[in-house]
């Protein structure tokens, strides 16, 4: 067969790979013919209504739903909770009602008997102080363990603080006493839910006495089989889980949910179709959080601005199990010789915690590098500099300081920097900036690759695509490596029964699924060629093909569909597979972002004047949608720095704005002039293809906070920015 | 969503024959923005809904007694565009301020100036006071959108209404009719509001199978007008505090003035003393300033809720500043 290297071409040979290509499945998204697990309506399809806890913590003391079973319309109720059990969170599922139609649905949740006896809870998740003084009343030491009091627990009180790490390194104490600046300083940032817009839910079939169709929203076709099949008794193999489109994951749409198994026992008791999604309050209360992050932290710098110490102690909450911030990511990006850091968990009542875009990066960034900028005003230099000098304290000086570079002059950072706090009248203008990683390998993925006797090409996998461009970017790989149009390569992915793929998550697909389309490309390629250096008379090994055509030392030989003519009555198949240390697929990405911010004095208000990202993520396989997930998290990430945070209410116990009036997210016009520039010279080509997912999303946080305390002189420490903070920041009140 | 019966009268008298069936638990769908919310979260229960759009006289817009008379089916949308309210300025800053084209469209001026409060313990479910155990949610929970006036009393929300600020410094009247037919009675908008004691009595003297029929607003003559909403956010979003002006100016200072504040109280709050110093002088920075400190200078805020003084504060001086074509800075 003839050999043929796998690596990715010569770049400026390439005439799809790293371009600008629409989404393949563009038009039916935008005709609404793309169909979504929401949308899914077979013949008889019941519809679901939940009922959740309304209380903060609560046990529950009457249960009984033999009544709402006879309302008219009612077909069946699964119970998820049982008398006794203690209901942990405001949004928590008690139950799931299958109706004929909405409103009975609505009915049977009405007729539903419950009463539940409240329980005390705790949800201010920066209040680390209260946190203790319930420790200190309602808990004891029994054997070198903290407990709960036995008359506390019966009330409902838990161990609220949970110690979680404490390191160090070199003597932090002997570089603060030698460095020419200390800052120390309090920053945070609250929790934000999971928003995606399609929520977390699915459609179930029963499709025989034991087999089960699944559609179900998930960034994990083909991980979720067997979590739909143990807890129902079935074989994993007769359960198909299929995903053709998906409102949005971003990390919290791995697993089938309660909601999930919910939907199939209903399905299967009733023998019908049901479809349960979650409605909008239970996705925000339920279908996972990112944990807040509130930091104490002390830095020091010698007089050039190289930063020689870290201390940091931060809490927050990640709900019940009581973590925060992985104290791993502290600091941020840099490692500093000098080092404390400490971290303490909450255990508060709310709901549970699932990975969120880039996990612990973004609070990271925030809760770090705002403490580099204002130690920058401490030693009265332009951060800018200070983040550059200090670049040789991170894995890679040299592409953030290109990137720094680059981004400085789209923004003309220094024709716009000031010392922070100039400027005249109540409208004041600030610049930012802060950097990031992220990893991105791929993930093990298989693929099936067909080539028609008519040369037409399918990829096949049990991949996914959850708005990333998955689909386009395996037709690119392929149309590419085999020298087709666009349009000659078929993507089917989306269902379990395919090539198990790897879960969409971590920014690991792009990899995942590139690598696998490539070898199996190649592979076709080689054998193709071997069937036309037999049928034409010539050397396999001088074959190359371009356009559609077979070429040999650049003359054409035949077409490519004459040469799959060759092939014979039945498609040629050939499996892929990945990762593979061949070079087409690496790991380690960076960026820097800078924001341009004005902030009105008098009212708080805070809007960007521009953000710019400067992001290296290797070899692009789609400009177009490379750029469009930097877009994507650019407005992400000015949510959380602005506007977007859960509110709990420490009255009621409650998750107060679990609504999109107010659980507040950016609209066009509050995300001022983003402009995306991919890093993109001869050496990241070279490094292959490399995920992009997370990273951008992780330092708007920071480098919108900078920006803020540059325009106004002043820190407010804690995101989102809201008019509330910035007021009583610059009254010098708590934030 | 509890099931409903829907009428749709074609006449004011029909409108009113249907609301008042059915002992009364009726609801008026105008635009219909807010009571989906309502009915959805099982706020509202009404056993019957009655559609008013198709009732011609509801959705006029014309010239009646000096001034303009505006039907309360009448859309943002169509008030946006129409000659007949140019000279009132106020009102198209705030329809610019809804932003959400879909509300534009849909959203009626009947419909809010009737809007209930968004306080998320009444959408929540807590009651339009929110007392709980006989204790006040609002006061001891999280009141940062709360009621920095009027809050000394059991309701703590602020009045949802966008137009009402404006349309109370113009000295708009609203026509109340029912629950008879043959019932009408047109009362200053300034006096429709009140602060209720008890959840039961609502947040306006509007009585259950009564329906406002039209506002109507004096002639404009040389007043000028201004409404500022301190907006969050650029999409749909509710004021966090605003204020609107109606200023005539003669020969260089104020003759007279009328300053009302938003989404700060239960009601719209008329500061009237913030007003009267501006009379005979003339409108300059320092005087809208000073005029905006005496507005909020008897502010009560929650434990909370401080930051909205200052935010009532500055939409008071820029509602002022606006009316008369300046600058009035921010962004």
């Amino acid at each position: 067969m003839a050999e043929l290297s796998v690596a990715w071409g010569p770049r400026e040979e390439n005439k799809l790979l790293g371009t600008d290509v629409p989404r393949i499945e563009g038009v039916e998204k935008a005709t609404g013919h793309a169909k979504y697990s929401a949308d899914i309506n077979t013949k008889g399809t019941a519809y679901c209504k939940l009922l959740t806890c309304k209380q903060g913590h609560a046990r529950i003391a009457k249960l009984d739903v033999d009544d709402a079973k006879k309302i008219k319309g009612v077909l069946a109720i699964h119970v998820l909770q049982d008398v006794g059990d203690e209901l942990t969170y405001d949004g928590q599922i008690i139950a799931a009602v299958a109706a004929e139609r909405p409103d009975y649905a609505d009915d049977g949740i009405r007729a539903i008997k419950l009463q539940l006896e409240p329980l005390a809870h705790f949800v201010d998740e920066d209040d680390l102080e209260t946190a203790k003084a319930l420790d200190a009343e309602h808990t004891e030491v029994v054997e070198e363990e903290t407990v709960v009091k036995e008359e506390s627990a019966k009330l409902g009180h838990m161990v609220r603080v949970k110690p979680l790490a404490d390191d160090t390194n070199g003597d932090v104490a002997a570089a603060v006493e030698k460095a020419k600046a200390v800052h120390k300083g309090y920053y945070g940032v609250h929790t934000i839910s999971h928003m995606c817009l399609e929520p977390h839910g699915s459609h179930c079939e029963w499709t025989g006495d034991d087999s089960l169709l699944v559609h179900l929203s998930t960034q994990n076709v083909s991980g979720t089989a067997g979590q739909f099949a143990e807890p129902l008794g079935l074989d994993a193999a007769s359960v198909e889980v299929v995903c053709n489109y998906i409102g949005g994951g971003f990390g919290s749409k791995f697993a089938a949910g309660e909601w999930g198994l919910a939907c199939a026992e209903l399905a299967k008791e009733i023998k019908r179709p049901v479809r349960l999604m979650l409605d909008r309050p239970t996705e925000l209360k339920s279908a996972g959080i990112r944990p807040s992050g509130f930091v104490e932290v002390t830095i020091a710098a010698d007089e050039e601005g190289r930063i020689t110490a870290w201390d940091s102690h931060h809490w927050g909450s990640s709900g019940l199990n009581g973590g925060t911030v992985s104290p791993g990511v502290m600091p941020y990006v840099f490692t500093f010789e000098n080092l404390n850091r400490r971290a303490t968990g909450l255990v508060t009542n709310t709901g549970p915690q699932q990975a969120w875009r880039a996990p612990n990066h973004p609070q990271a960034c925030a809760l770090s590098q705002t403490a580099i900028a204002d130690l920058a005003d401490k030693l009265k230099m332009d951060s800018y500099d200070v983040f550059m000098k200090n670049l040789e304290q991170t894995k890679r000086p040299e592409v953030y300081a290109e990137e720094m570079k680059i981004a400085a002059k789209l923004i003309d950072w220094k024709a716009k920097w000031h010392p922070s706090g100039e400027g005249n009248g109540p409208v004041k203008q600030g610049l930012g900036m802060a950097l990031h990683t992220w990893g991105g390998a791929a993930h093990a993925a298989t693929c099936l690759l067909r080539v028609h006797p008519d040369g037409t090409v399918e990829s096949i996998a049990g991949s996914q695509d959850i708005g990333t461009g998955t689909r386009t970017a395996i037709a690119i790989v392929v149309a590419e490596t085999l020298g087709l149009p666009l349009s000659w390569v078929k993507v089917t992915i989306g269902s379990s029964k395919y090539l198990r793929s790897g879960p969409s998550g971590g920014s690991t697909t792009i990899g995942g699924v590139s690598g696998p389309n490539r070898r199996a490309a190649i592979q076709a390629l080689g054998k193709i060629f071997d069937l036309v250096a037999a049928k034409y008379k010539t050397d396999a090994a001088m074959l190359t093909v371009r356009s559609g055509k077979i070429l040999s030392d650049g003359k054409e030989i035949c077409t490519w569909k004459d040469a799959c003519g060759l092939i014979g009555a039945m498609p040629l198949e050939v499996m892929g597979e990945g990762p593979k240390d061949d070079g087409l697929t690496d790991a380690q990405v960076g960026g820097v972002q800078m924001a341009d911010v004005s902030v009105d004095t008098e009212t708080g208000i805070v809007r960007i004047n521009k953000f710019v990202a400067v992001q290296d993520c290797g070899l692009i396989v789609d400009l177009m949608t490379a750029k469009s997930q930097v877009y994507g998290a650019l407005i992400m990430g000015i949510a959380y720095a602005l506007s977007e945070e859960r509110i709990m209410d420490n009255k009621t116990g409650r998750y107060i704005n679990a609504d999109l009036e107010t659980y507040k997210l950016p609209r066009i016009g509050d995300i001022g002039e983003l402009v995306v520039e991919m890093y993109q010279p001869d050496s990241e080509y070279q490094r292959g293809v490399i995920g992009l997912g997370e990273p951008p999303v992780i330092a708007p946080g920071a480098a919108i906070s900078n920006a803020v305390a540059n325009a106004l002189g002043v820190r407010v420490p804690v995101l989102p920015l809201t008019p509330q903070r910035v007021l009583e920041a610059l009254k010098g009140g708590a934030a | 969503m509890r099931r409903f019966e829907y009428a749709r009268p074609e006449t004011e008298a029909e409108a009113l024959e249907m609301l008042n069936d059915h002992g009364g638990n009726t609801a008026v769908l105008a635009g219909g923005t807010d009571l989906i919310s309502l009915m959805k979260r099982e706020l509202v229960t009404p056993d019957r809904v009655v559609d008013l759009k198709n009732v011609p006289t509801l959705t006029e817009i014309r010239e009646e007694d000096g001034g303009v008379r505006i039907g309360s089916l009448v859309t943002l949308q169509d008030m946006q565009r129409h000659p007949l309210l140019t000279e009132y300025q106020s009102l198209g800053h705030v329809i610019d301020g809804i932003r959400s084209i879909q509300i534009q469209h849909m959203g009626t001026l009947g419909g809010d100036v009737c809007h209930l409060p968004n306080c998320w313990y009444f959408r929540s479910g807590y009651g339009l006071l929110a007392i709980d155990k006989g204790v006040s949610l609002v006061e001891t929970g999280d009141n940062r959108y709360h009621a920095v006036f009027g809050n000394q009393g059991a309701a703590k929300f602020v009045s949802a209404s966008r137009f009402a600020p404006g349309l109370i410094a113009w000295g708009a009247s609203v026509q109340v009719i029912g629950p008879d037919p043959n019932q009408s009675e047109s009362i200053p908008l300034e006096y429709f509001y009140i602060t209720p004691k008890m959840a039961q009595q609502g947040v306006a003297v509007l009585k259950p199978g009564q329906l406002i029929s039209h506002i109507w607003l004096p002639a404009a003559g040389q007043r000028q007008s201004a409404a500022y909403e301190v907006l969050q956010m650029e999409g749909l979003d509710w004021p966090l505090a605003a204020a609107a002006a109606c200023v005539e100016i003669e020969g260089g200072v104020v003759r007279s003035v009328k300053i009302v504040m938003g989404h700060v109280a239960p009601t719209p709050w008329v500061a009237t003393a913030a007003g009267k110093i501006l009379l005979g002088k003339p409108l300059t920075v320092d005087a809208a300033a000073q005029a905006a400190d005496i507005a909020v200078s008897q502010a009560t805020p929650l434990s909370n809720n401080g930051y909205k003084v200052q935010l009532a504060r500055t939409a008071v001086k820029r509602a002022l500043l606006k009316a008369i074509g300046h600058s009035e800075g921010g962004i």
